[in-house]
């Protein structure tokens, strides 16, 4: 039988089809081993090691710090401020931002509260919060919380708004009403809005975390970091910079499997992901 | 000429859009026609005739400014779950693989899960999409999604089917394998069809009767008997001097009002 576009063999060759041997894990391989051992080289020999350290220095560092150090209660500190935060700061994100995007008229109105709230730099408060809610790890979670509220309400709100019409229409026809109407169109149709914003808000949270500890605090990474940049350790601040890092990206790409399994329908992009950046 | 077998009913039903600026235009001016249970009625015209507005109306997207639409005798509007409705569009939910569509309206009623797959397989059997139920919309070609459109459309056996230029998208071959799949469908099941087309040949292919509409405002200019025998073989259908005698008809009557049309400068 003859089709539009591909024929139904083309169709079905192209979803089995092998799919040629991938490099691009070799390249990011050979770009890291380049990086990282250029750094190695090249310091104490062009540069001084005590302003770049090095990355052998730094993987000794973290590994007495893992083993002999106070690693787990720093690191369990700035978990519990992001988790905490992040959780509280997306359920509300979400709980607001689905529903108001449904809502015109309410949208309308609340438009410009939202935008000049979302205008402060949040950076900005957190000596705030310091005075309102001591050196405990409340202020870092309030902090992480009005990061992450404003992306995840900003992207569930835009995802609601931008279901097509058409969409709507007609499961209209077919006799979906509101319930089942948001459940089996408007929320399916808005998660890779929804997916996006839960994943854009992950690195400015553990931003609010660290920004926080950096004010006033006693315990978790940040409060680390700023120890050893005190004393002038470079070696100690990279190695507390490296576990951020590896944090993110342990945090990211759980997000990017539930993203997989949300959103299997989606044909394959030809552009990369949007990811998050760090301020 | 109202008889008690009309299923669908327009009664001088008339669409008025008030532009924001104060200006108002007419889309449908006292359309009138009654169809009868199980007739395939296909409506042409030129565009912006107000052929989709007619089917919003129907379907209870939008309401007449005047006059009603009976569907089985009671207001369009009481029958609402009754109305299976196939766009030009292809909307397939991306989201939804082929079998999921098909049973969303299912769904929506509540159907339980073991019955709603019993339903969706046959239908998709019935088809010839047997073996793609479980792909999503991005991985079927045009003419399966909109036979899968198609079939979404019949899956809660609705009394009355609104098509609105479904083929429109399609390539020639496909529409016209699309068209029998169609014919044979409705052959089995008989039910009320109202399909919309900017394509002559496809309205009188299809229908029992071929509305022609004027150029805006839309109104009936003609309606016309098709009377070709059943089942129609649609490969063959232009050899057949009763196609040959509409045709020329009815592109006599579509001509005036799509020169009209133009100059109306759409």
């Amino acid at each position: 039988m003859l089709d539009a576009g591909k024929s139904e063999q083309q169709i079905k060759s192209a979803a089995k089809g092998k799919r040629a041997f991938d490099t691009t894990l070799i390249w990011q391989l050979a770009i890291l081993v380049v990086l990282l051992g250029s750094w190695e080289i090249l310091s104490g020999r062009l540069f001084d090691s005590f302003w770049v350290s090095k990355p052998s220095l730094i993987i000794g560092y973290i590994y007495n710090w893992f083993v002999n150090g106070d690693f787990f209660r720093h690191l369990n500190a700035t978990m519990t401020e992001i988790i905490v935060g992040y959780s509280i700061g997306a359920a509300l994100g979400l709980a607001l931002g689905l529903p108001i995007g449904r809502m015109e008229k309410t949208a309308k109105i609340l438009d410009p509260f939202l935008l000049a709230l979302n205008g402060i730099p949040r950076v900005a408060l957190a000596p705030l919060f310091v005075i309102w809610f001591g050196i405990g790890i409340t202020p870092k979670i309030v902090l992480v919380f009005t990061l992450v509220f404003f992306v995840v309400f900003y992207n569930s709100y835009a995802g609601v708004r931008s279901v097509e019409r058409r969409y709507v229409d007609l499961a209209w026809v077919m006799g979906a009403r509101s319930f089942s109407l948001f459940t089996k169109v408007i929320l399916p149709a808005a998660m890779p809005y929804i997916i996006l914003g839960l994943k854009l808000s992950i690195p400015y949270a553990v931003i609010g975390a660290i920004i926080g500890e950096f004010i006033a605090s006693s315990e978790g990474l940040g409060h680390k970091i700023q120890l050893e940049t005190s004393v002038y350790n470079t070696t100690g601040t990279m190695g507390g910079i490296v576990v951020l890092m590896i944090l993110v990206v342990f945090l990211n790409s759980l997000l990017a499997w539930i993203e997989r399994r949300a959103l299997a329908w989606r044909p394959p992009s030809r552009s990369g992901d949007a990811g998050g950046q760090g301020l | 000429m109202q008889s008690s077998s009309d299923f669908l009913i327009f009664d001088k039903v008339t669409k008025v859009f008030e532009s924001p600026d104060g200006g108002s235009v007419t889309a449908l001016d006292n359309f009138s026609l009654n169809v009868a249970d199980g007739e395939f009625v296909t409506v042409v015209g030129p565009s912006g005739c107000g052929k989709s507005t007619l089917l919003n109306l129907v379907v209870g997207l939008d309401k007449p400014s005047s006059g009603q639409i009976l569907i089985n005798g009671k207001p369009a509007w009481q029958q609402l779950l009754n109305i299976g409705y196939v766009t030009q569009e292809d909307n397939l939910y991306p989201w939804r693989t082929l079998r999921e569509n098909v049973e969303f309206p299912l769904e929506i009623r509540g159907m339980a899960k073991s019955e709603r797959r019993k339903r969706s397989e046959e239908l998709l059997q019935r088809v010839g999409l047997a073996g793609f139920e479980n792909r999503y919309a991005h991985q079927l070609s045009g003419g399966m999604r909109q036979r899968g459109n198609i079939v979404r459309a019949l899956s809660f056996d609705p009394g009355l089917i609104i098509m609105d230029e479904p083929f429109g998208p399609l390539d020639a071959q496909t529409r016209i394998v699309l068209q029998q799949q169609l014919l044979d469908l409705w052959l089995q099941d008989k039910k009320t069809v109202i399909f919309i087309t900017h394509d002559l040949q496809e309205a009188i292919a299809l229908g029992d009767r071929v509305v022609v509409m004027t150029a805006r405002p839309g109104r009936i200019r003609s309606v016309y008997d098709i009377k070709l025998s059943r089942p129609r073989d649609l490969h063959h259908l232009h050899d057949d001097p009763e196609f040959r005698t509409a045709l020329s008809d009815l592109w006599d009557e579509l001509a005036d009002e799509v020169s009209a049309a133009n100059a109306m400068g759409r």
